[in-house]
C-alpha cells in the first residue's frame, strides 16, 4: 500500500469527523421546522388541496436522487482519471443512497398521483425519467457486486456511471419529448405559489444535509473496513 | 370534527399523504439505522483487529 | 486497416457458422414477437398500432442474446491480448466487434422485420419507417451493448446483468424508433428519425472508446 493510498483517507476521515456533526444538526433542524411549516404554517393548495403536503416529500427526494447521481459521475471521473482510491469509494458509497431516494420520489410520486390523476402510476415524464434513473442505480450496483476484485469492479462500475452521466440528459430529454407526443399531463409544472417556497428549501436543505451526512458516514465505513481487511491479511500470513 | 381529527384527515386525503410520509419515514430511517450499524460494527471490528496486531508486536 | 477487416471478418464468420448466435438472434426476435399477440389478443387495429413499439423491444432483446460473448469468448482463449498490443490497438478492435455484431444481428433483424410487421398488420405508411428506424438504431444496441459487454467480460454470469446495464441506456432509442414508426402511421412530422440519428451516431462514435477501456480494465493485473 502506497503513501498516496493511506493519507488522504486519513485526512478525509478527520475532516468529516469535524463536519459530521455540523451536518446532522443541520439535516435535524432543517427537516424539523420543514416539517412544522408543512403541517401546520401552509395552507391548501387552491388545486391540489392537501395532496400538495406531498410535494415537501416528493421534491427534495428527487432532488437528491438525481444529485447523488450527479456526485456519483464526478467521483466516478476522480477515480478513472486521478486513481483515486477515496474517489471510488466516494463513489460507491453514494450510488445506493441515491437509488433509495429516487425509490422515494417514486414512491411519493405515485401517491400523489393517485388523488391528482386518479391512478397510481401515469407514464408522466418526470415518474418515467425517474424509474429509468431507479434502473440505472440497480445495474450500478449489480455491477460493483458481480466484479469480484476491487480496483477492477471500481474502474468498471466508474465507466458504467459515466457513460449513465452522458447517457442520462439524453434519456430525460427523449422522455419528456415522448411524454409530449403521447399528451400525459403532468402535476410537476414546476410553479410553486410563494407559500409553498420556504417549507420547500427547508425539506430540500434537510434532505441535502441528510444525504451528506448518510454519504460521509458510509466512506467513513468503507475506510475502515478496508483498512481491517489489510489487517486480517497481514495476520494470515503469520 | 375537532382540530386533531382534522389535521389526520388532511381534507379526505389522508390515505395519500400519510403513507407518503410513513413510508419516506420508514426508507430514511431504515437507511440511518443501516449506515449507522454497519459504521458502529466495522470500527469495533477494526479496534479488535488493531489491537491483535499491537498485542502480537 | 487490413487487420480491421481481417477482424471484422473473423467475427462475422464466428457468428455465422452453427451455433454462432446470428440465427438464434433472429429466431429469438420473431418468437418474442409472435407472442405478443398470444398476450393482448388478436386485434389487429391494436396489433398494428402497437407493432412498431413490440417490434423494437423485440429487436433490442434479441440483440442483447449474443452480446455477453461479444468479448468474453476473446477474453478466455487470449485472443483479446493479441488485440490489446496489436497496431490497430483496442478501440479500432471494438469498433470492429460492433460492426460485425451489427453486420449478425441488427441488420438481419432489420431485414426480417417486414415480415413480422406483416404479421401484426401494420399500416401501408408503417413499413418504411420501420426497417429504415431499425437499421438506424440498433448500430446504437450494438454499440452500447459493447461497452456492457466488455464491462462484464470477467464477471462468470455476466450475460445476467448485461441486459440491466444495457437496457436504461437504450431507452432513447427505442423512443425515438418506435416513435418515428407512430409518427408515419399518424401522418405526423416529428423528427423522431432524426433525433434516433444523432443518438445512434453519438453511441456509435463514443462507445468504442468506452467500450476499449472497459476491456483494459479487465485485462489489467
Amino acid at each position: 500500500m502506497n503513501i498516496f493510498e493511506l493519507a488522504n483517507p486519513k485526512r478525509f476521515l478527520a475532516l468529516s469527523e469535524k463536519l459530521l456533526p455540523w451536518f446532522w444538526a443541520a439535516a435535524v433542524l432543517t427537516l424539523a421546522s420543514g416539517l412544522y411549516l408543512t403541517f401546520f404554517g401552509v395552507p391548501p393548495d387552491y388545486q391540489q388541496g392537501t395532496t400538495v403536503k406531498i410535494m415537501f416529500i416528493h421534491v427534495p427526494a428527487a432532488l437528491v436522487g438525481e444529485m447523488a447521481y450527479g456526485v456519483m459521475g464526478v467521483a466516478s471521473l476522480l477515480g478513472l482519471v486521478n486513481r483515486h482510491p477515496l474517489a471510488d469509494v466516494a463513489a460507491k458509497s453514494a450510488a445506493p443512497l441515491g437509488a433509495l431516494f429516487t425509490a422515494l420520489a417514486l414512491i411519493t410520486g405515485s401517491l400523489w398521483g393517485k388523488p391528482m390523476w386518479g391512478t397510481y402510476w401515469v407514464w408522466d415524464a418526470r415518474l418515467t425519467s425517474f424509474l429509468i434513473l431507479f434502473f440505472l442505480y440497480l445495474g450500478y450496483m449489480a455491477l460493483w457486486n458481480a466484479i469480484e476484485d476491487e480496483t477492477r469492479a471500481a474502474r468498471a462500475a466508474a465507466i458504467l456511471a459515466l457513460v449513465g452521466v452522458v447517457d442520462l440528459p439524453i434519456i430525460y430529454f427523449s422522455v419528456q419529448w415522448w411524454n409530449t407526443l403521447h399528451q400525459g399531463e403532468s402535476i410537476f409544472t414546476g410553479k410553486i405559489a410563494p407559500v409553498f417556497l420556504w417549507p420547500l428549501m427547508l425539506m430540500m436543505a434537510g434532505y441535502v444535509f441528510l444525504f451528506g451526512a448518510l454519504w460521509m458516514v458510509r466512506i467513513r465505513t468503507e475506510i475502515l473496513a478496508r483498512r481491517a481487511r489489510a489487517l486480517q491479511l497481514q495476520g494470515g500470513g503469520l | 370534527m375537532s382540530g386533531v381529527a382534522a389535521f389526520f384527515a388532511m381534507g379526505g386525503y389522508a390515505a395519500f399523504v400519510w403513507p407518503s410520509y410513513g413510508l419516506s419515514a420508514l426508507g430514511i430511517g431504515a437507511a440511518t439505522f443501516v449506515t449507522l450499524n454497519s459504521y458502529r460494527r466495522t470500527r469495533a471490528a477494526l479496534t479488535l483487529l488493531e489491537g491483535l496486531k499491537d498485542a502480537k508486536k | 486497416m487490413s487487420s480491421f477487416y481481417a477482424l471484422l471478418a473473423r467475427d462475422v464468420r464466428l457468428a455465422t457458422r452453427a451455433g454462432g448466435g446470428a440465427m438464434l438472434a433472429l429466431a429469438f426476435f420473431a418468437a418474442v414477437a409472435a407472442l405478443v399477440p398470444l398476450g393482448v389478443g388478436a386485434d389487429l387495429k391494436l396489433l398494428g398500432r402497437i407493432a412498431g413499439g413490440v417490434l423494437w423491444v423485440s429487436a433490442i432483446l434479441a440483440a442483447l442474446l449474443s452480446l455477453d460473448r461479444l468479448f468474453q469468448a476473446d477474453f478466455e482463449d487470449g485472443s483479446l491480448d493479441l488485440m490489446a498490443i496489436s497496431p490497430i490497438g483496442l478501440e479500432t478492435s471494438a469498433f470492429a466487434k460492433i460492426v460485425a455484431h451489427w453486420l449478425t444481428t441488427g441488420l438481419p433483424l432489420t431485414l426480417l422485420s417486414p415480415l413480422l410487421a406483416l404479421l401484426f398488420n401494420i399500416p401501408q405508411p408503417g413499413y418504411v419507417p420501420l426497417i429504415l428506424s431499425l437499421a438506424i438504431g440498433t448500430p446504437a444496441a450494438s454499440a452500447i451493448g459493447a461497452v456492457g459487454a466488455g464491462l462484464t467480460m470477467s464477471v462468470r454470469r455476466g450475460g445476467l446483468i448485461l441486459p440491466l446495464l444495457i437496457l436504461p441506456l437504450l431507452a432513447p432509442a427505442v423512443i425515438f424508433g418506435a416513435g418515428a414508426v407512430s409518427a408515419a402511421l399518424d401522418g405526423l412530422a416529428n423528427g423522431a428519425m432524426w433525433l434516433l440519428s444523432a443518438f445512434s451516431l453519438a453511441a456509435v462514435v463514443l462507445s468504442p472508446f468506452a467500450a476499449a477501456a472497459s476491456v483494459r480494465l479487465n485485462l489489467a493485473g
